[in-house]
């Protein structure tokens, strides 16, 4: 009991730096795992978010513009392609399945899209999982002027089946790009966790045929969704679209596409890992400073404790076991602060993508950066621990007189 | 119980040069005898007692506690022999203030053979009066209370030899008389023979003369400044 004795004891005196020292430290533990989990799990869930598609077709130009836009919602249409260009990718052999897009409204911020009534009752947005309605929610007609909401843009937006509602123009909200077009909510989806939440739905038609639109485009789509039957014809429609012809883009696999944009951006996370590290550094150091800082005062306690018998690598072992025990503390506390930032980042993630980030998934960073925290915090007590070790007894307790 | 042979202890001055503290001769102490030395603020008395602790290292000569030669023991053995051994009464009591009564007794037990025992720590406690005071801090103590937790430290461990380095220094008539009346009678008690060092007349005439301590005493005076 002599070793908890002492720390305890050390700690309790010290309270005050103790808990700054431990708070920097619980920052710098909840930073680091949260840098890491945001991108681990981020890179993750936006690569395996593919909505049930295995490909998107749309106008010449960037796969990844086409993925983000088709996919994420997120980005704007890198422009349109025939109605007849979707039918003969429709009718292909190799395509199990094709649902056209269209988009270029919006509701307060949140994007239409027009699509077919098909795309909520044949396709599995993830494997096993079909689109489900709330209770008292029909999917909307192909030719009416009803809306299905998804669950994320429905609860923002706080509508309710029943409601009635005017699109705006574009893909960013203005107040005065209003259409004429009254629509009513048939029905809103159950949460899927992808993006598809934040959309609200619409049928094709009624988008293309949107009062303002320009009826020329009143039977373009904006992209095509695609099932593939088997994985190699994604490569043979790739050869056709991208290689062969030169009007459209065929962006395949999505889940690639999307890893590829994490590759581009990796720069990113090292930047914020090497902030992170940079914050445990000066964490450890500050367990350091604030230790050796100590020593002045407790260099009396210290001699004691020799006179008593305590040898040289006993107090060394608990000015170490001390740095290594404000390391735990911190370490605990920043289980806290992880769980804090992760559910803001999350939340953010959510808003702005429809990713959904598990707050409480587990992965080894979670023990591995505790862990690595209390080794470098007791790393950091060495210095203030040599101090320690070499107090003089005999100088130190002579009394004044 | 304690020899000391030829013992000698310098300093380098603030000037350069080596003053000599300690020089010894030949000094012995019997099993639970009880032997007082005379010696002046600065005569080096505070350091004999830290050479025989093992505290310090001496220039030269020997120690030898209870049979074992403190002087040839490395400085981790000499701690490890201090704790079994000896009890020590500081002056200045040095008890530790942010520890309890107890934990202070508890902790000076924990370094020896035994170990923390809170049992006999409380036993030891309660002996010199302070077992209603056992989860209070020195600081809330009063200087005579402070002074029977230093002495309860020092006995806790059961050892062979008490070293006192002027228990009394900080404590007015009365309660030096009761303070040196405890130490003696608990030392007795736990079979501790007991070695102290006092500038104070009044502690030194209540102990008894013994042949050598004259010259022990001119020895201490002799290297004094």
């Amino acid at each position: 009991m002599t070793l908890p004795l002492i720390i305890y004891r050390s700690l309790r005196q010290h309270a005050l730096s103790t808990v700054i020292t431990a708070g920097s430290i619980a920052l710098a533990c909840g930073l680091l795992m949260c840098v890491w989990m945001v991108k681990t799990q981020s890179q993750s869930a936006f690569t395996q978010t593919t909505t049930g598609f295995d490909a998107v077709l749309g106008a010449r130009g960037s796969k990844l513009q086409l993925v983000l836009n088709a996919i994420f919602h997120l980005e704007a249409s890198a422009g349109n392609l025939a109605y007849a260009d979707y039918e003969a990718v429709r009718r292909h052999p190799a395509v199990k399945t094709a649902v056209p897009l269209a988009v270029g409204d919006n509701l307060r911020g949140y994007r239409l899209v027009g699509t077919l009534p098909e795309l909520f009752s044949n396709v599995e947005y993830a494997p096993g999982k079909k689109y489900a309605l709330q209770p008292g929610g029909k999917i909307f007609g192909a030719d009416a002027k009803e809306a299905v909401a998804g669950s994320f843009a429905a609860q923002r937006l706080g509508l309710k089946v029943g409601d009635k509602f005017r699109p705006f123009h574009g893909l960013a909200f203005d107040a005065k790009a209003e259409h004429a077009d009254d629509y009513v909510l048939t029905g809103i989806l159950d949460a899927t966790n992808t993006p598809v939440d934040r959309v609200i739905w619409i049928p094709l038609r009624g988008l293309q045929t949107m009062s303002g639109h320009d009826p020329k485009a009143a039977t373009d789509v904006s992209a095509v969704l695609i099932q593939l039957k088997t994985p190699a014809a994604g490569f043979m429609l790739d050869m056709m679209y991208n290689k062969q012809g030169n009007r459209l883009t065929f962006a395949y696999p999505v889940g690639a596409i999307i890893a590829d944009l994490f590759s581009k951006i990796s720069w990113f996370d090292q930047v914020l890992a090497l902030v992170a590290y940079l914050v445990a550094l000066v964490a450890a150091g500050s367990v350091l400073a604030s230790i050796y800082n100590s020593m002045s005062a407790r260099r009396r306690d210290l001699a004691i404790l020799r006179a008593l018998g305590a040898r040289r690598r006993t107090i060394f072992g608990a000015v170490v076991a001390e740095a290594a025990c404000i390391g735990a503390l911190g370490a605990l506390l920043g289980f806290a602060v992880y769980f804090a930032l992760l559910t803001g980042v999350a939340g953010v993630i959510r808003a702005q993508t429809g990713v959904v980030l598990n707050v409480t998934a587990w992965l080894p960073v979670l023990w591995i950066t505790p862990l690595a925290m209390v080794a470098l915090c007791a790393l950091g007590g060495i210095v203030p621990a040599l101090k320690a070790y070499r107090t003089p007894v005999a100088e130190t307790l002579a009394p004044v007189s | 119980m304690l020899a000391v042979t030829d013992l000698k202890k310098s300093f380098v001055s603030p000037e350069g040069g080596r003053v000599q503290i300690v020089n010894v001769p030949a000094f012995a102490l019997a099993a639970n005898e009880q032997l007082a030395l005379r010696g002046e603020s600065g005569s080096g008395k505070t350091t004999f007692l830290n050479l025989i602790a093992g505290i310090l290292a001496a220039d030269s000569g020997r120690v030898v506690v209870d049979g074992v030669e403190m002087t040839a023991l490395s400085e981790a053995r000499r701690d490890r022999l201090r704790a079994e051994k000896l009890g020590y009464i500081f002056q200045t009591f040095n008890l530790l203030q942010g520890y309890t009564v107890l934990e202070n007794v508890v902790l000076g037990m924990s370094f020896g053979p035994r170990g923390a025992d809170r049992a006999q720590a409380r036993e030891v406690l309660g002996r010199v009066g302070l077992g209603h005071r056992l989860d209070h801090f020195p600081w809330q103590l009063s200087t005579g209370q402070q002074q029977r937790v230093a002495v309860a430290r020092a006995l806790a461990n059961r050892p062979k030899l008490v070293l006192a380095d002027e228990p009394t220094g900080n404590l007015d008539r009365k309660h030096a008389g009761e303070a040196l009346g405890l130490i003696r009678e608990v030392c007795r008690e736990h079979g501790a023979a007991l070695l102290l060092v006092s500038h104070d007349e009044e502690v030194l005439r209540q102990f008894e003369q013994r042949k050598d301590f004259a010259d022990m005493n001119e020895a201490m005076k002799g290297v004094s400044s």
